[in-house]
């Protein structure tokens, strides 16, 4: 192997060596720079008062209290609204449509449009759709509704992933078993399933808790503690975009509010794993 | 204990009249005409075969002709498969088969399945067993820890797994994966086992091991065994059907005792197969 030792040949894998590092390092880099600048200017703010108090002064003081409550309502319609409709509908596409049908192929492409499509877009349709023609105005209920608009195309596509990557062999082992098709849909195939919706919930928690544009024409930016879900209430996303822009000082409470939502982030991204994961082994047993 | 002991008291599975046991033959299997296409493409045409009672009968012949298709339509596995059409007649016992009204789980019942690959379920040993007995009605714990002893005993799995029935059954050997999917099978008491080349994803010994529990439910249930292992068909069956590949399409070729079959082939086609001049 002369060539393998040559100066040339090794100066190759040394080059292909430092971009293959080198392009990690930057991407890591980033990310912890990101993240660096936030938890460094934003800790400090940081504190149990911050959390539960109002903001003052149009949040210059004070702090996010009734904006938390108002981001995890919408969180919640959303939810509440979307995985059902998210399960129900990659079920109907994975396990009762064929691949080939005209049915099956216009929902997908729908669906594909759909996820790429701006949330600007969304905030305009779901302003005119939920707050407009149904009378629901600028409310909690509005925000969350067309949120789960907006994450409905992700986690759709990635149940139905999660479904069809359930070997073909547990159909039909338990269907030579005389088991129905439901028997077989709930102990075998919706667990099996969970790592595919586990990946389409964070995707989509992860879009819907971001969300600024889709939320400013429907959920509106009162700060006040909401009443009820008809009430209008400022998710943290846009509280961050305000402090930042519009109010002048506001930036120390922005870094503060910023680290809420990574942190809120991380916390439900980490819970839905580790729900699933304790539920996939109650019910599925692999090695 | 053999897995048949299962049937001597009354088994909450099956209303009394029905129960298979020792006693009575095992049913006929009746094919008339049977010919099954996916979309315009046919798997086999035209084939006409009775078997049993009691037994074990091997459907023999190259890749391609049919004999899996063919086991699958017994099933009527065949409905899960989109563009499948089979058309023609099939009666076990007094089922006819193919009749839109005929209730499917219960021909599953009756008419039980091992696959090439063993593929038992992602769950412990012990729920693979007691999950289907469960969705078929059976409730009561010590009836389901009874079958799951007993069935394990009849594949000879027991001592090898008692100690550890709650861990994951895709953990075991693949030879073990298969005789816990015979167990399964066998655990809902079925008439008739279609086995479609079990022994072919095991090794040697494992093989050796599911060929002597085939050997061993000789009598007990009918069993109808696809396989391209010529020397195991002989050692092991009572009966044979030879397919061939004509025209396309899967025929099939001669069907007798597996002596005959095997030792005097009436047909030209069949003496070439069996002797590997051909396939």
């Amino acid at each position: 192997m002369a060539e393998a030792s040559s100066p040339t040949h090794q100066a190759r894998e040394w080059l292909a060596s430092i971009l293959v590092w080198g392009t990690a390092a930057l991407v890591t880099a980033t990310f912890c720079w990101l993240l660096g600048d936030i938890v460094w200017h934003g800790l400090s703010h940081l504190s149990w008062t911050f959390l539960t108090t109002s903001p003052e002064s149009a949040g210059r003081r004070g702090g996010i209290g009734p904006i938390l409550v108002s981001t995890l309502l919408i969180l919640g319609v959303c939810l509440t609204v979307s995985l059902p409709i998210g399960v129900g509908t990659a079920i109907l596409l994975a396990e009762f449509t064929s691949d080939h049908s005209l049915f099956g192929r216009m929902t997908r492409r729908s669906l594909d449009v759909l996820a790429g499509v701006p949330s600007i877009v969304f905030g305009l349709f779901g302003n005119a759709f939920f707050c407009k023609t149904l009378g629901l105005g600028f409310s909690i209920l509005s925000g969350g509704l067309t949120l789960a608009c907006m994450v409905l195309p992700i986690l759709i596509r990635s149940t139905e992933e999660g479904f069809r990557a359930v070997p073909a062999n547990y159909r039909l082992s338990a269907a030579a078993l005389g088991l129905s098709r439901t028997t077989t849909l709930v102990h075998l195939l919706l667990p099996a399933a969970v790592p595919g919706l586990l990946v389409g919930l964070i995707l989509g928690i992860g879009r819907a808790i971001a969300e600024t544009a889709a939320l400013i024409f429907t959920s509106g930016y009162v700060d006040r503690m909401p009443e009820s879900l008809l009430d209008s209430g400022r998710a943290l996303s846009i509280h961050i975009f305000d402090l930042s822009m519009n109010v002048s000082g506001g930036d120390a409470n922005a870094y503060a509010s910023t680290l809420v939502l990574v942190i809120l982030l991380l916390a439900i991204n980490g819970t839905a794993a580790w729900l699933a994961e304790r539920g996939l082994h109650r019910r599925i047993v692999t090695v | 204990m053999r897995p048949a002991d299962v049937h001597t008291k009354p088994h909450p599975l099956y209303p009394t009249d029905e129960q298979p046991s020792a006693a009575v033959p095992a049913p006929l299997i009746h094919v008339n005409n049977l010919s099954l296409h996916y979309g315009d493409r046919p798997a086999f045409q035209d084939v006409t075969l009775s078997i049993g009672p009691g037994g074990i009968t091997a459907l023999v012949g190259p890749s391609g002709c049919g004999k899996t298709s063919f086991l699958t339509a017994l099933n009527r596995l065949t409905d899960l498969i989109p563009g499948c059409r089979v058309t023609g007649e099939i009666r076990i016992e007094n089922l006819d088969v193919l009749a839109p009204q005929t209730d499917v789980i219960r021909l599953r019942r009756l008419v039980g399945m091992i696959f090439q690959k063993p593929n038992p379920f992602p769950l412990s040993i012990q729920n693979n067993l007691s999950f289907p007995l469960r969705e078929h009605g059976l409730r009561d714990p010590v009836q389901i820890a009874h079958t799951t002893e007993t069935v394990l005993q009849g594949v000879g799995l027991w001592d090898e797994v008692k100690d550890r029935l709650d861990s994951p059954a895709l953990a075991l050997s693949g030879g073990q994966q298969q005789r816990l999917c015979i167990a399964r099978a066998l655990a809902l008491s079925p008439a008739v086992l279609l086995m479609d080349e079990p022994c072919s994803a095991l090794d040697p010994l494992s093989s050796g091991l599911v060929e002597d529990l085939i050997v061993n439910l000789r009598g007990r249930y009918m069993v109808v065994i696809v396989t391209h292992n010529l020397a195991q068909a002989r050692r092991i069956a009572d009966a044979a059907a030879f397919f061939w590949v004509q025209d396309g399409t899967g025929r099939l070729i001669e069907t007798g005792t597996a002596r005959q079959l095997f030792e005097a082939p009436r047909d030209a086609l069949t003496a070439a197969y069996i002797s590997g001049m051909r396939g």
